[in-house]
């Protein structure tokens, strides 16, 4: 009988039952859209950090670097220096290849130590950032105003000849071989070969980025020169699109051999227990090293700008409200339409409770009514919220994330130059720029909503407390009917 | 047994307090077919509903097989008119949407009397009341007699011991009213009810065995034929003089 007369009744007021439903299934619709773009503008979010910061890393740690304390865009190369106590003769040739650092400043490798011991740390690796430059070619035959001092610099300042030299750069970043939960490698996937083992720590063998080895040729077994020495590749690695600059990964002990600082890093990657502890480890570390900037991923997140941070920003604020006022309205509609419906059917009901119906029968009766409409609007609000989140997917296009700038930022070269550029008016053009680059540079994701299992029964719990709220509020009206006051109404 | 000892019914309208009941003393007898007449506006639907525990008297009491329907719970009175009070109305106040067998069938709800068993006695009351060929018509298709019969199937269906009827042949032409009426009597011999019916039509009012003038609230008994009831004729065809009391 609860059945048939159930379906009867919304069969008959079939009209006003789809209403009801559609008015939900808007509502629901919109939640589920808007929290799965929120999700994706998340997961794209995620996805920059994490191609800056690698996967499972919660801080870094990273110093500005010293005013005049060795930019990369003096000559004050470490490695091999110039012909000691002289200078170099007009069109003699040379070549070089020299690993330099410069845009970060240095911490000591005891730190990672210390950090790793930090309460609720759970994992610490260092790493060194760095650029390759490789110059050959000839001496200029007039130096004047130029030269691989302080002033001048190559191809800027009046140098002589820029024709005559040639450079090339690229990055190099140390990574500890040991550390496999975090660093910037965590959150890289091998394309071909195979990463480093904890064996390798001293070894030449290098990892190279995907991109970067399809467009200069090389492959896993092919040889580099990191810093005069040669590597060997053992593989190649795909970052997240718009990843990192880096193009080879070495050891983090050759990498510091090459560079000439050997006990150093400039970035240390921390992850902590959990989310909840993350504020209390980045206190505890910057108790610890007081210089250092320490930064979580929120931190970094909210230097992020772009269109990426305005979806973020749309998802999380607009569309989040929209949603909300939409599902006030459809359930404040359903419930007004719940009453009026009710209030149509006092002779019914009057009638049911002559008949001995007992009020919370009624009630109940009510109340499925409206919760199998409430089911069926969420059923449609999921058809609805699943094209919503497909639409996202399909029409919003790839959304732009440019990192901002800041002093002894912690995203591994993320940072300004700081007291580099001593070259002064000079500069060696394009590939020393890589260092700052990475601050400013953009990165596109693409966003993809998803639909997860959790936004379903979120919105399978909206539909059923859609209806729970309207046959509420039909059935208070139902169940205050007096008998004899209802039959009286139309007597 | 019924027993109304000095029951008071008022209640507010808009400013105005209404006294429907001014001190009701009614016994009605088991097996008795009392007919209550008298003006619009004038307390006998009140004094109905206080017999079916549909409404509370303001004062006094109103005692139906021992129980005093003004004192018990909610939840009890409920429980009495599930079991022992059968309604009929003017306006047959069938579910719309309910079939006729399934519009009978609702009585039963309330006594969780298995489905089959609620199908096949709610098909065996229309069937006692002519509408066997009836059972899936939905009141909307069947005439306004067919819809009564439907009604007092309803109200019958649960085998109570008293019968309330409201202007039951109010909505009816004259032969259906006599149809309704005829059927109506048949039942409250064949089924030993006790039967109130309240009623304008002075042609039906006497065919019962009391009939009581409800004028002000105030109820008089203005025949009483019991032991000595006349034999079953259309109501049609009652004597001269059976003119309804005008308001």
């Amino acid at each position: 009988m609860f059945v048939t007369y159930l379906v009867r009744e919304l069969r008959r007021r079939k009209r006003q039952a789809s209403f009801i439903a559609l008015g939900l299934a808007v509502g629901i619709g919109l939640v589920i859209t808007v929290t799965a773009a929120s999700a994706g503008v998340k997961n794209a979010q995620s996805t920059v950090l994490h191609s800056l910061y690698g996967v499972g890393t919660d801080i870094t740690v990273t110093t500005a670097p010293s005013q005049g304390s060795g930019g990369p865009f003096g000559f004050r190369v470490r490695g091999r220096a110039p012909t000691s106590g002289a200078r170099p003769k007009a069109g003699q040739k040379f070549s070089r290849d020299v690993l330099v650092t410069g845009a970060l400043g240095t911490l000591k490798s005891s730190a990672v130590t210390q950090i790793a011991q930090t309460q609720n740390v759970t994992a610490a690796a260092g790493a060194l950032s760095a650029t390759d430059l490789s110059i050959s070619g000839k001496v200029p035959t007039n130096t004047g105003g130029g030269g691989f001092g302080g002033g001048g610099g190559f191809g800027g300042g009046g140098g002589g000849g820029p024709t005559s030299i040639k450079t090339n750069t690229f990055a190099v970043l140390g990574v500890d071989t040991s550390a496999g939960r975090v660093g910037p490698l965590s959150s890289d996937k091998i394309a071909s070969g195979r990463t480093f083992t904890a064996a390798e720590a001293n070894s030449n063998v290098a990892l190279l980025d995907a991109n970067y080895a399809r467009q200069h040729k090389l492959a896993t077994g092919s040889k580099i020169t990191v810093g005069s020495a040669t590597f060997t590749v053992i593989g190649t690695v795909a970052e997240p699109q718009g990843g990192t600059t880096t193009d080879a990964y070495i050891p983090l002990q050759r990498a510091q051999s090459l560079a000439g600082m050997t006990g150093q890093v400039n970035t240390i990657y921390v992850a902590a227990a959990s989310a909840a502890d993350i504020t209390a480890v980045q206190q505890a570390i910057q108790a610890q090293l007081p210089k250092a900037t320490v930064t979580t991923s929120s931190d970094l997140a909210s230097q992020i700008t772009g269109s990426l941070s305005s979806a973020s920003s749309l998802a999380g604020s607009l569309g989040k409200w929209l949603a909300i006022v939409v599902l006030i309205a459809a359930f404040a509609m359903a419930s007004l339409l719940t009453m009026a419906a009710v209030s149509r059917r006092v002779r019914e009901f009057g009638t049911l409770k002559a008949l001995g119906w007992r009020s919370r029968r009624i009630v109940g009766q009510v109340m499925g009514e409206t919760l199998v409409i409430g089911v069926v609007g969420g059923a449609a609000g999921i058809a609805l919220g699943y094209a919503g989140a497909a639409l996202v997917s399909k029409f919003v296009g790839p959304l732009s994330a440019t990192p901002g700038q800041s002093p002894g930022s912690a995203s591994p070269g993320f940072g300004p130059p700081g007291g580099g550029r001593s070259g002064g008016g000079g500069g060696f053009g394009g590939g020393f720029r890589r260092l700052a680059n990475d601050a400013g540079k953009t990165i596109l994701v693409h966003l993809n909503a998803p639909v997860t299992v959790g936004v379903i029964v979120l919105a399978v719990l909206l539909a059923v407390a859609g209806g729970l709220i309207a046959g509420t509020f039909g059935g208070w009206r139902a169940a205050r009917l007096r008998p004899a006051a209802a039959l009286a109404q139309i007597q | 047994m019924y027993q109304l000892t000095g029951v008071t019914k008022t209640y507010k309208k808009g400013r105005e307090t209404v006294e429907a009941l001014r001190g009701v003393d009614l016994t009605i007898e088991d097996r008795e077919w009392l007919a209550i007449q008298g003006p619009t506006g004038h307390g006998k639907s009140t004094l109905l509903q206080i017999l079916g525990g549909l409404d509370k008297p303001t004062s006094g009491s109103a005692v139906l097989d021992g129980q005093d329907l003004a004192r018990l719970r909610e939840g009890q009175v409920t429980k009495v008119r599930a079991t022992s009070i059968g309604f009929i109305f003017q306006t047959f106040n069938l579910i719309p949407t309910l079939s006729a067998q399934e519009n009978v069938e609702a009585a039963l709800v309330p006594q969780h009397i298995h489905p089959a068993q609620r199908r096949a006695w709610a098909a065996q009351s229309l069937i006692d009341v002519g509408l066997g060929d009836r059972l899936r018509h939905l009141p909307s298709e069947l005439s306004g007699g067919q819809q009564q019969r439907v009604a007092i199937a309803r109200a019958l269906v649960k085998k109570p011991s008293v019968l309330l009827a409201d202007e039951p042949t109010g909505n009816l032409d004259e032969g259906t009213r006599d149809e309704i009426i005829a059927l109506l009597e048949k039942l409250w011999k064949d089924l030993g009810l006790t039967m109130v019916l309240v009623t304008h039509d002075t042609p039906v009012a006497r065919r019962a065995q009391r009939v009581g003038l409800m004028r002000d609230g105030r109820l008089s008994i203005e025949q009483d034929t019991r032991g000595a009831h006349q034999a079953t004729v259309p109501a049609g065809q009652a004597g001269p003089g059976s003119q309804s009391p005008q308001p």
